[in-house]
């Protein structure tokens, strides 16, 4: 159903630019500004298939804005972040969380395009 | 082929009205015990979807469809024989025709088991209707909570027990400001006493949730900042666009009242110890059952009624029902909330033990009876590790220890267990379902080596899931016993314990991450409990530059930001102060940078000044200046030495015998920097009064006439310590000699985040072993130790420094890449003459605060 629903936006998303790849910072993550909205980007740029990914920068459990600043790793086959202040870890590729499943952030379509990164909006 | 129908004929009809939780445990266990051999099944349902689990419907608001909630895949009931019929209410029942009657016709019964459940009880409030009463109950309840919280902002729950702070959850996870509304001055209060409450009620408003208690809702009109306004007494009021009742719920017994079966006094039909009612044909189980009075919200005893009946209309045969164990354990709101039998104390000469931690608001009460020696009940607010324990001694009435208070207090070990040998094999293990410890062996001895296998063989933890980490240790417990070996690695990246990773980067001389993971790990990402343990090991043996590019996606957002992230994502910053001793001009350069940054500034026990309220972007700015001033980083943020707190020694004080500032200087500016498995703390005193406490640290130097006494493995914190005495009159080198192999061997032994309180306790051997290897040499590791210490002094650089001379390293100190602004959401209020964080209660209720003053 998220697949669906992904590859639905990325056909139809209007692409923003964000930032320069030069602002990233490998195998960690950085936040940008998008219309009032915190992005968390991660780059992965050692794994194999996607290396880049958006996702909201808001930990709902501690309600403050701290996604970008956790640390990434693999779960079972899953790339996660965990959030800094209790730990509990988010899918980067669908927002989903492994220890509570009411917590969900949203991720949103991201690419490289020319040396600057975008990321899709409905 | 008369007798072919004669035996159809003699099918006998089953009719099951209600299909909620236990009602469909009631037709999974009749169909398990071959009751089609004998009656044809018949069950009639209201809700248009077949049994789903209630117990985790806050679940549906984040993700999961009505299909995945289902108890069951449809198949079961196309089993030949059964017939569910769903969307269809029955209306009435004719007990003397033995008839249930539906818009869709009649259904005779031979026998018939009510499992019609219960429904949330709304008092009546003058203006509650629409969304200002919504009820959470059913999936449909939940589309209509749904509905109503498209275009709100806020919600309210009346009702602060456990379903109303599932409900106020459930709120949350749609992204709704959050309040629960209690008539009761606690929340919970059937399961918690007043500590309980107030400590469940701490924490839950620290995620954001307001929490009003005694307060009764009188009416409800129009609102001014939101659609509803919920009065109070004492022209009090809240704002809110939806409100959900979870005042408590009523046994659904309107078709039992109809065909005048006998009703309890506080409702739901009366059934003996085997379930039936007044009438001989029909059962009552669940919710809408009351057995001596008394009726069971929970689904536990709603399967026991259920797994009774099956079997005594299977076997003529059951257990008799004799009322339930209300005891529960969650996780509401994500705090862990524990309640055990007798949690009130109300049993005649009970007494009780309390265990209180105001910092974390974790409150536990254990409650045993007037002889000391038995477990009555019990109270956990914050942590439940301790409630698997509690509960075996209470229900298996194992004598309590001689000092019972040790169950409750928290201890380095973690929660004392009463591991999973010393329970007998009678132990329930779920009471769900009723697994006993010994059908758990029996699965094991029947080849059963998964805990998913084992749980889908004896249905251990799959009801309300409660269980899940003492089946754990029973299933592993019994492994091992079995000779089954039982992993202990790091995580699932390294098949290694930390000790053995130690060993491989020392030996191997590996400087990176990546390194270490291609030669002896798995996968090519690692994760966060290997990562930033790896990056400490790798920081004790080599003392790189933790901000180098290899280094940095190693470390827990402290590390990495060089700083302490607080609650609200900020960060505090802690300037170095060797010794606790600081010139005028500087205390002046930390009070310009705190007022300059308006920065909350606090003394630390370490004798440091700690600023809190940095953005991430001011850090670079903050050290700049700090730096400029001649400051260095703290490592407060560091599994790392921390700080050298000492008395003011013979150079000011009468009574000092050693300058215990100098050599507290001495070891700070040797020690700093250092990584280690955890914190460490130093103080030197100057003479015997102790005024620097050196026997609460880690590595802890008093003065004598004739040198030093160095003492070792103090504690303080939670579970303090009083440091060993190691050696005494040593003079400044040897002191320093053997303070350097004491803490390498450590580094090197110790496991991941122990203290050295703990690692001293579990080394074999004890004080005396230690004593042989550090002061005796046994091990012929001194000069080893000691030169990998004198490599990582050597290495010694400011990293606050070297990040600062690095743009490239300066990169991430950006609260957004790509705008300048500070993040909008962190708010502060002014209290004491300084800036703290807004707390989310005051956030929540800042309109009607200002609105009612």
């Amino acid at each position: 159903m998220n697949q669906s629903n992904t590859q639905r936006v990325e056909h139809s998303a209007h692409w923003q630019s964000v930032c320069s790849q030069q602002d990233l910072v490998n195998d960690s993550g950085v936040v940008v500004w998008l219309d009032g909205a915190q992005v968390a980007l991660f780059y992965l740029p050692g794994q194999e298939g996607k290396t880049l990914f958006a996702i909201d920068n808001h930990d709902p459990q501690s309600g403050a804005n701290v996604i970008g600043r956790g640390l990434v790793g693999s779960i079972k086959g899953d790339l996660v972040v965990a959030s800094p202040i209790y730990k509990q870890h988010f899918r980067l590729e669908d927002g989903s969380c492994l220890e509570y499943p009411e917590q969900q952030l949203r991720v949103w379509p991201v690419r490289f395009n020319e040396g600057r990164v975008e990321v899709g909006i409905a | 082929m008369n007798s072919n129908v004669a035996t159809l004929n003699k099918l006998q009809t089953l009719v099951v009205i209600g299909n909620g939780m236990v009602g469909h445990h009631c037709v999974e266990q009749l169909i398990e015990r071959g009751a089609l051999d004998r009656y044809r099944l018949h069950v009639f349902s209201e809700e248009p979807m077949r049994a789903y689990d209630r117990v985790h419907l806050s679940e549906y608001f984040s993700g999961r469809d009505a299909e995945s909630l289902a108890l069951s895949d449809a198949t079961l009931y196309q089993t030949p024989g059964v017939k569910l019929h769903l969307g269809v209410p029955v209306l009435e029942i004719d007990r003397a025709r033995r008839e249930v009657i539906t818009a869709q016709g009649c259904v005779q019964y031979d026998k018939l088991i009510l499992a019609t459940g219960s429904y949330p009880f709304v008092p009546p409030i003058e203006g509650a209707e629409g969304d200002s009463r919504l009820v959470y109950r059913t999936l449909e309840d939940l589309d209509a909570i749904r509905s109503a919280a498209a275009n709100a902002r806020r919600g309210v729950v009346v009702g602060g027990g456990l379903l109303g702070l599932e409900a106020a959850n459930a709120l949350k996870s749609l992204g709704l400001e959050a309040h629960v509304v209690e008539f009761a001055p606690r929340l919970m209060p059937v399961q918690l006493d007043d500590l309980g409450g107030l400590a469940l009620k701490a924490q839950i408003e620290r995620l954001g949730v307001g929490v009003h208690l005694s307060r009764a809702t009188q009416s409800i009109t129009a609102g001014e900042q939101y659609r509803y306004r919920m009065n109070f007494a004492n022209d009090e009021y809240l704002e809110t666009d939806l409100v959900v009742f979870s005042a408590g719920i009523r046994a659904q017994d309107a078709l039992a009242r109809q065909c005048e079966l006998d009703i309890g006094p506080r409702g739901g039909v009366v059934i003996d110890d085997t379930c039936l009612s007044c009438d001989p044909n029909i059962y009552a189980i669940g919710e809408c059952a009351s057995w001596n009075g008394s009726l069971f919200g929970l689904v536990a005893p709603g399967y026991q009624m259920a797994r009774s009946v099956a079997a005594r209309l299977c076997d003529g045969v059951a257990e008799p029902f004799q009322g339930a164990d209300m005891s529960t354990k969650l996780k509401l709101l994500g705090v862990d909330v524990g309640s055990i039998g007798d949690a009130h104390a109300n049993t005649p000469g009970a007494r009780s033990y309390q265990f209180i931690d105001e910092t974390s608001a974790s409150y536990r009460r254990l409650v045993v009876d007037a002889s000391g020696k038995h477990v009555l009940g019990a109270v956990l607010i914050g942590d439940n590790s301790y409630y698997d324990t509690l509960l075996q001694y209470l229900q298996n009435a194992i004598a309590l220890p001689s000092e019972p208070a040790g169950l409750i207090l928290p201890s380095s070990e973690g929660a004392p267990t009463l591991g999973p040998g010393a329970l007998p094999e009678s132990a329930t293990i779920c009471s769900c379902h009723n697994v006993t410890k010994g059908a758990i062996c029996s699965a094991i001895d029947g080849g059963c080596t998964d805990l998913g296998q084992l749980k889908s063989e004896t249905k251990a933890c799959t009801g309300c899931g409660g269980c899940a980490s003492l089946l754990k240790q029973v299933f592993e417990h019994e492994l091992i016993a079995r000779g089954v070996s039982v992993d202990k690695s790091l995580c699932e990246h390294f098949a290694y314990t930390r000790q053995e990773l130690y060993a491989l980067v020392r030996v191997e001389g590996i400087i990176s991450f990546d390194e270490l993971l291609a030669k002896h790990g798995r996968g090519h990402t690692g994760c966060d409990l290997c990562k930033p343990a790896v990056g400490n090991i790798l920081a004790s043996c080599w003392n790189q530059p933790i901000m180098d590019p290899s280094l940095v996606p190693l470390q827990d957002t402290n590390d990495t930001f060089m700083a302490n992230m607080q609650k609200n994502g900020t960060y505090s910053v802690v300037p170095r102060i060797p010794g606790g001793e600081i010139t005028a001009d500087k205390l002046i350069a930390i009070g310009v940078v705190a007022k300059k940054y308006d920065l909350y500034t606090k003394i630390t026990g370490g004798q440091r000044i700690d600023l809190f309220g940095a953005q991430l972007h001011q850090l670079p700015d903050i050290w700049g200046e700090l730096i400029e001033a001649g400051f260095e980083t703290g490592h407060a943020y560091g599994k790392s030495t921390r700080t050298v707190k000492s008395c003011v020694g013979s150079t000011w004080c009468r009574y000092g015998v050693q300058d215990s500032v100098q050599m507290a200087l001495t070891l700070e500016d040797r020690y700093k920097g250092l990584r280690s498995p955890h914190k460490l703390k130093f103080a030197v005193s100057g003479c015997t009064r102790e005024c620097a406490e050196a026997q609460s640290k880690d590595v802890g130097v008093i003065a004598t006439e004739k040198g030093w006494n160095l003492y070792i493995a103090g504690n303080g914190g939670m579970r303090p310590r009083h440091a060993e005495l190691f050696a005494t009159d040593l003079d400044d080198a040897t002191l320093i000699r053997y303070i350097d192999r004491f803490l390498m061997f450590y580094i090197r032994t110790a496991d991941k985040l122990q203290r050295t309180s703990v690692w001293r306790e579990s080394l074999e051997g004890g004080l005396d072993f230690l004593k042989d290897v550090i002061i005796h040499d046994s091990l012929g590791l001194g000069d080893e130790l000691e030169s990998q210490m004198q490599l990582v002094v050597n290495r010694y650089e400011c990293e606050w420094a070297n990040a600062l001379k690095d743009p490239e390293k300066l990169k991430r100190f950006r609260t957004f890449v790509n705008d300048k602004r500070p993040d909008p959401d962190i708010h502060f209020v002014q209290e004491r003459g300084q800036r703290r964080p807004i707390m989310a209660a005051e956030l929540n209720l800042i309109a009607t605060t200002k609105e009612s003053v």
